[in-house]
């Protein structure tokens, strides 16, 4: 973040070589994993694309997972636009889906969708978004760091739903609330019988609505602009009449929004209750989203998109390799990224005076 | 009641490790949230070194060793790379969940548990003698930081490492070393835990490791503070246990207390005052 790149043509090459150069890598250790279960990586591959996007089916279950991913990496690269980390993606996650779970539950049946839906999705923004100021606040006031404040906050808020839902809320015998009354959005299946089996739903263009929402937020507002010179020079940004605390929790609220609209995706359009560790594991890859978009609303869109494929081509492949072979593939496009990006902004920026003639 | 407090210890015993790697690592400078990783690759490496060679010293070498590895990934990634320690550590943690598991089918074809660790036997009071070394752990890391030269190179690398460099000191040197040697005390935690188990299981360590940072933080990055913090911990899960069915307060709410504990240490004026200076900065 610290050295400021000039052309544009240093900007692309900044924000594109590290998530390629990690794709490359992925490759390759993919390669040798399959290799070393005695199988044809070739043969993989084309199973795990013939899986995901080879037919209606798979495509519809990368999509239903892109579209929770995409949430959790717009929050997590929110915050980081504004040089915060947000790790409790995974609670505030659990919060949208529980706050969607209980607006469901508190309508009577019969409100119509156009009503309820809306009422559902703003009642999971809130409830990430309460998740989120917590952070942003006691970082505000009190200087208290935002990683450890966030880890810990997961422990505590999944524990007190998990209580909640085990002692008030459950159906017996299950770790889900009942369904909810109102506020379910219509499947792909709904649409299109091919699609059939898969979670996919209209949840789909909420999560395309938040990326386009979110690119304006950042670079086309006076609060995106705050946020992003904060996370840039918080020094700076000060001197520039920003307030530091002010930008903090509004980035760690607007964060754990997003993150929050997530749940939407499971609650009202997949099972339509809460249950019990629904998201797991989505909020913590969306740290990986956001890294490998590169904090650009549009760049997680996609690295969402290779998440999902990833993940769901893991279940494919999973007769030929353990499917934990995509958790470590994802850890190694983490890595690869995060340890490429300085290198390439070094040597971008070496670059730069020779290139400005005829830049 | 000697039932107790050995049970007690017996829950303390990876925090205490893990904590004092916590320690070592976070005073020279790096964040040590890859604490998770590093206690699942011990308990990993120890579980397959003992089903392997029968020896469950070599196991705990193992498990030791297992952990220095994915240590060393991490000081490569932040040294050599400067890469960001929050999410070298994210993924560092993915990659041995992910990891372990894919290795746990490949050796004995089951992706939940490995076949059963014989190790030290019942192994009288703490499970094995590798709890009575875990108790020392904290105790070796505060001479080490405060009666050692390494110690005050640590030190001076995670207060001010410019003026370390000034000094001639090589900061990048004394974190590598400092990050090895957190990923072997956290490892021998991990080893602990399965051999006290007597088996490996994914995802086995369940969040022992961020407990063991809370209580890094809980006890100011203090050596001997840290390891008041772990015994508290320990022995509010006891408690727990302890209490199971019959608890007044629903065992969610004991679950919370360290990380609570620790949000409220953070947000009081002390708790931040004590963290070294220089923690989770690359320096160039």
């Amino acid at each position: 973040m610290s050295t400021a790149l000039v052309s544009r043509r240093a900007q692309w090459a900044d924000a594109l070589l590290p998530p390629l150069v990690a794709l490359g890598v992925a490759l390759v250790v993919g390669d040798v994993l399959m290799l070393s279960f005695g199988q044809s990586p070739r043969v993989v591959w084309g199973v795990l694309l013939e899986g995901t996007w080879g037919n209606a089916y798979g495509a519809g279950q990368v999509l239903y997972k892109a579209t929770t991913l995409t949430c959790t990496g717009l929050a997590v690269a929110v915050a980081l636009r504004a040089g915060l980390f947000n790790i409790a993606a995974e609670s505030q996650l659990a919060a949208g889906g529980f706050g969607a779970a209980m607006a469901g539950l508190l309508l009577p049946s019969g409100v119509p969708a156009l009503l309820a839906v809306p009422f559902c999705i703003g009642a999971a923004m809130t409830a990430g978004a309460a998740v989120g100021a917590v952070p942003g606040v006691l970082k505000a006031r009190t200087g208290a760091n935002e990683v450890i404040v966030t880890i810990c906050l997961n422990f505590v808020v999944l524990a007190l739903l998990n209580w909640a839902v085990a002692e008030y809320l459950h159906v017996p015998d299950s770790l889900h609330t009942a369904p909810i009354n109102a506020g379910r959005v219509a499947r792909f299946a709904d649409v299109n019988p091919a699609f059939r089996g898969s979670a996919a739903n209209l949840s789909v263009g909420v999560a395309l609505l938040a990326i386009g929402a979110t690119w304006f937020g950042l670079f086309r507002t006076t609060g995106g602009y705050a946020m992003r010179a904060v996370g840039l020079s918080p020094s700076a940004a000060e001197y520039g009449g920003i307030s530091l605390g002010g930008t903090w929790t509004r980035a760690m609220i607007w964060s754990g929004a997003l993150a929050g609209l997530g749940g939407v995706n499971y609650v009202l359009g997949y099972k339509y209750y809460y249950e019990e560790g629904f998201g797991f594991g989505a909020g913590f890859l969306g740290i990986a989203v956001a890294l490998v978009g590169r904090n650009h609303p549009v760049g997680v869109g996609i690295a969402a998109l290779l998440f999902a494929t990833l993940s769901q081509g893991g279940l494919a492949v999973n007769a030929l390799v353990p499917k934990q072979m995509m958790d470590v593939l994802q850890a190694v496009v983490i890595l690869a990224v995060v340890a490429s990006v300085p290198e390439v902004r070094r040597i971008v920026a070496a670059a730069v005076p020779r290139a400005k003639g005829d830049g | 009641m000697s039932d107790l407090i050995f049970q007690w210890l017996r829950i303390a015993a990876p925090y205490l490790c893990a904590a004092a790697g916590g320690v070592l690592s976070e005073r020279a400078g790096v964040i040590a949230l890859t604490l998770e990783g590093y206690l699942l690759a011990g308990a990993f490496g120890a579980a397959m070194g003992a089903l392997a060679t029968g020896a469950p010293w070599l196991g705990v070498a193992a498990g030791v060793g297992a952990a220095m590895a994915v240590a060393a990934l991490h000081a490569t990634a932040t040294l050599r790379f400067r890469a960001d320690q929050v999410v070298t550590a994210v993924a560092l943690n993915l990659l041995v969940d992910g990891g372990s598991t894919f290795l746990l089918r490949r050796a004995y074809d089951s992706s939940a548990n490995s076949p059963r660790v014989e190790g030290f036997g019942s192994g009288g009071w703490l499970g094995s003698p590798v709890g009575y070394v875990a108790l020392l752990m904290l105790p070796l890391v505060w001479w080490l930081l405060s009666r050692t030269a390494f110690g005050l190179r640590v030190r001076a690398v995670g207060e001010k490492p410019e003026a370390a460099t000034a000094s001639g000191i090589s900061v990048a040197r004394v974190r590598w070393l400092a990050v090895l040697g957190s990923g072997a005390l956290a490892g021998l935690g991990g080893a602990y835990l399965a051999l006290d188990q007597h088996k490996f299981s994914a995802g086995m360590t369940a969040g022992r490791g961020f407990i063991a940072l809370a209580a890094v933080i809980f006890g100011r990055w203090d050596p001997l503070r840290t390891a008041g913090a772990c015994l508290l911990f320990a022995a509010a899960e006891t408690l727990q246990i302890r209490l199971q069915g019959t608890a007044a307060l629903p065992s969610q709410f004991t679950e919370m207390i360290p990380y609570v504990l620790t949000i409220v240490a953070l947000a009081t004026l002390a708790g931040r005052a004590a963290a070294p200076a220089a923690l989770g900065r690359n320096t160039p």
